[in-house]
């Protein structure tokens, strides 16, 4: 590949491209970051400038006098991560079931996870919410979690993983007399470690989007997560693009220094999900 | 369950059968309860929050049962879906997310495997470029959807004053009504880009370069390999992205709901999901929001099941 692209357009070439798309996919953060710094009137100056003369971090604060920004980080990392550890953990222990042990009934009940996966959630939505409004748990940390404690994509995600694994290592275990569950947390789990960071990382990035659901079941600004406070807070600024933007920065920065941090477990963890999906 | 007890000498009496003989084995006894409380948590959520909610989904489709009405709802057959296929509002909506797919989809393939491609050379500061592209991705869709609402405004976003200093009038972006979807477009093709990227760019690594080291000894040209080595070798990951790409450009919702919370103009934006959250949750019209979700669910299926038969004749195993 490399030697023909490179007779193409030469080395030049492709960086060329790859520095007009990169600028591209990054100009937009830029335009975040700048406008999110500007005063009032900078934002209405003709021409609009990309940087500001002025840095007004003030902006920052004026957005948290308005909205309760931390709160709504405190629901999504309470909601993101009661999910997300629920769903990795319960994922192990079926996805375990359905790689290595005898029981009846084993190809049905694994249809009956498959077969999720297919459903789009918003057929789900209406009666989701009417069962959780009898269970009066509309507006609250609940609503927001116990329907999502489960997902089929992470069972059948780490069972294709554990079938990987050879059986040799347990045998000796179970020989020795240790219960499923110690194999299961001692031998297994340890050996499915890069999986586990894989499939956790792919639960909290979707988690930690997530809009419809929460768009539904929360009604008082306290209870709003990350995307649901910075949507109305996106309604409630109009014209103020400075102020916009500074919920934007605050909104991304977080995940964005994550992604960072590590950025190669992120790729390639979204690259395995892909390809195993 | 016939072929399975054929198969299976210890199901041979069907499943009460099948359950029995687990039962008189101690071990196996064992190994069952095991399995049980294994899969008891998520099957637990997986029947109670999947499928007892679907099947009072498709219960409810059935009725006229609208929240807020003092009537008690009523049984009243197909009526909603006929209702659903009759309305303009439905078509209209249809036709915005096949717009949108239709769009979105043939770009989306293209750069995206053109960047894996130029990903894909041995050069210096690749992973710099990966990270940039890779950056939308991992960003909230509604700061992108944010963000992109503030560089469309129309007075004091940045495109206009771009396109200010080339000499071309400004416009109305999401408020045209023949620019707002491309517009819409623009920002999901920035926002998924990387992904794509990043799963073509896994499936090119995956391919063995022997065969390109023999077709470059054959003398083919860099098209004739292209053509002839790459992209049947690329199908399976072709065909995943373009599955994947159908699904989510059904279920597209919160980008559009945070540009043009109104539907844009003349409802143009108004997708699928837009026009199913309306019904349900803002017009509380439960039966009819019903009614529409078996709909978009039977449309999703559909897609993926031609997809399939079209795959198995198209796609190329190794």
């Amino acid at each position: 590949m490399s030697y023909r692209l490179g007779r193409f357009f030469g080395r030049f070439g492709s960086y060329a491209l790859l520095i007009v798309l990169s600028a591209a996919t990054v100009f937009p953060f830029v335009w975040m970051v700048g406008t999110a710094l500007k005063s009032q009137q900078e934002v209405f100056a003709y021409p609009p400038t990309l940087w500001p003369t002025e840095l007004h971090w003030e902006n920052f604060t004026r957005v948290l006098d308005r909205v309760p920004f931390l709160r709504f980080y405190l629901n999504s990392v309470i909601v993101t991560a009661v999910i997300t550890v629920c769903q990795v953990v319960g994922a192990a222990l079926a996805g375990y079931a359905f790689a290595r042990l005898r029981f009846p009934f084993k190809n049905a009940v694994f249809t009956l996870y498959i077969a999720t996966l297919i459903i789009p959630n918003q057929v789900t939505m209406l009666p989701l919410f009417l069962l959780v409004s009898r269970l009066g748990w509309i507006d609250t940390y609940q609503g927001l979690t116990v329907p999502f404690l489960a997902s089929a994509f992470a069972v059948f995600f780490l069972r294709q993983f554990f079938q990987t694994i050879p059986r040799e290592l347990e045998e000796a275990a179970l020989i020795d007399g240790a219960s499923r569950r110690r194999i299961l947390f001692q031998i297994v789990l340890p050996l499915a470690r890069p999986a586990l960071a894989t499939i956790t990382l792919f639960i909290f990035l979707s988690e930690w989007d997530t809009y419809l659901w929460p768009l539904i079941v929360t009604n008082t600004e306290a209870m709003r997560t990350l995307p649901i406070g910075l949507r109305y807070f996106v309604e409630e600024s109009g014209s103020q693009l400075n102020l916009m933007m500074a919920g934007a920065v605050m909104a991304v920065v977080p995940i964005l220094l994550l992604f960072f941090m590590a950025q190669r477990q992120f790729i390639e963890g979204i690259a395995m999900t892909g390809s195993k999906g | 369950m016939l072929s399975r007890a054929a198969r299976d000498p210890k199901a041979a009496g069907g499943p009460l059968a099948e359950l029995k003989a687990f039962a008189r084995t101690p071990r196996l006894r064992r190994e069952m309860l095991t399995a049980a409380a294994f899969l008891a948590p998520s099957l637990l959520v997986i029947v109670v929050f999947v499928y007892v909610p679907i099947l009072w989904a498709f219960g409810i489709s059935f009725t006229d049962w609208q929240a807020g009405s003092l009537r008690a709802a009523a049984f009243v057959g197909a009526k909603n879906y006929v209702d659903t296929l009759t309305s303009g509002d439905f078509w209209n909506a249809l036709k915005a997310t096949v717009y949108f797919m239709v769009l979105k989809l043939p770009l989306d393939m293209v750069l995206s495997l053109a960047a894996a491609m130029l990903l894909n050379q041995k050069l210096r500061g690749m992973s710099f470029f990966r990270v940039a592209l890779f950056m939308p991705v991992v960003t909230s869709m509604v700061a992108a959807a944010a963000i992109w609402r503030a560089l469309y405004n129309p007075t004091t976003g940045y495109f206009n004053a771009l396109l200010a200093t080339v000499g071309v009038a400004p416009q109305r972006w999401l408020r045209d009504p023949n620019l707002a979807m491309p517009s819409v477009v623009l920002v999901a093709l920035w926002k998924g880009l990387g992904y794509n990227t990043v799963i073509f760019l896994a499936g090119l690594q995956n391919i063995n370069r022997s065969y390109y080291e023999a077709a470059a000894l054959d003398g083919a040209t860099a098209w004739q390999r292209f053509r002839h080595i790459t992209l049947p070798l690329l199908s399976p990951v072709t065909y995943f992205v373009l599955l994947i790409g159908v699904i989510n450009s059904f279920q597209v919702f919160s980008l559009v709901h945070v540009l043009a919370p109104d539907g844009g103009p003349l409802n143009s934006l108004e997708v699928l999901v837009f026009y199913l959250y309306r019904l349900t949750f803002q017009e509380f019209r439960f039966g009819q929001g019903a009614a529409v979700s078996f709909v978009l669910f039977a449309i999703v299926l559909g897609l993926s099941l031609l997809q399939q038969r079209f795959a198995e004749k198209r796609v190329h195993y190794e």
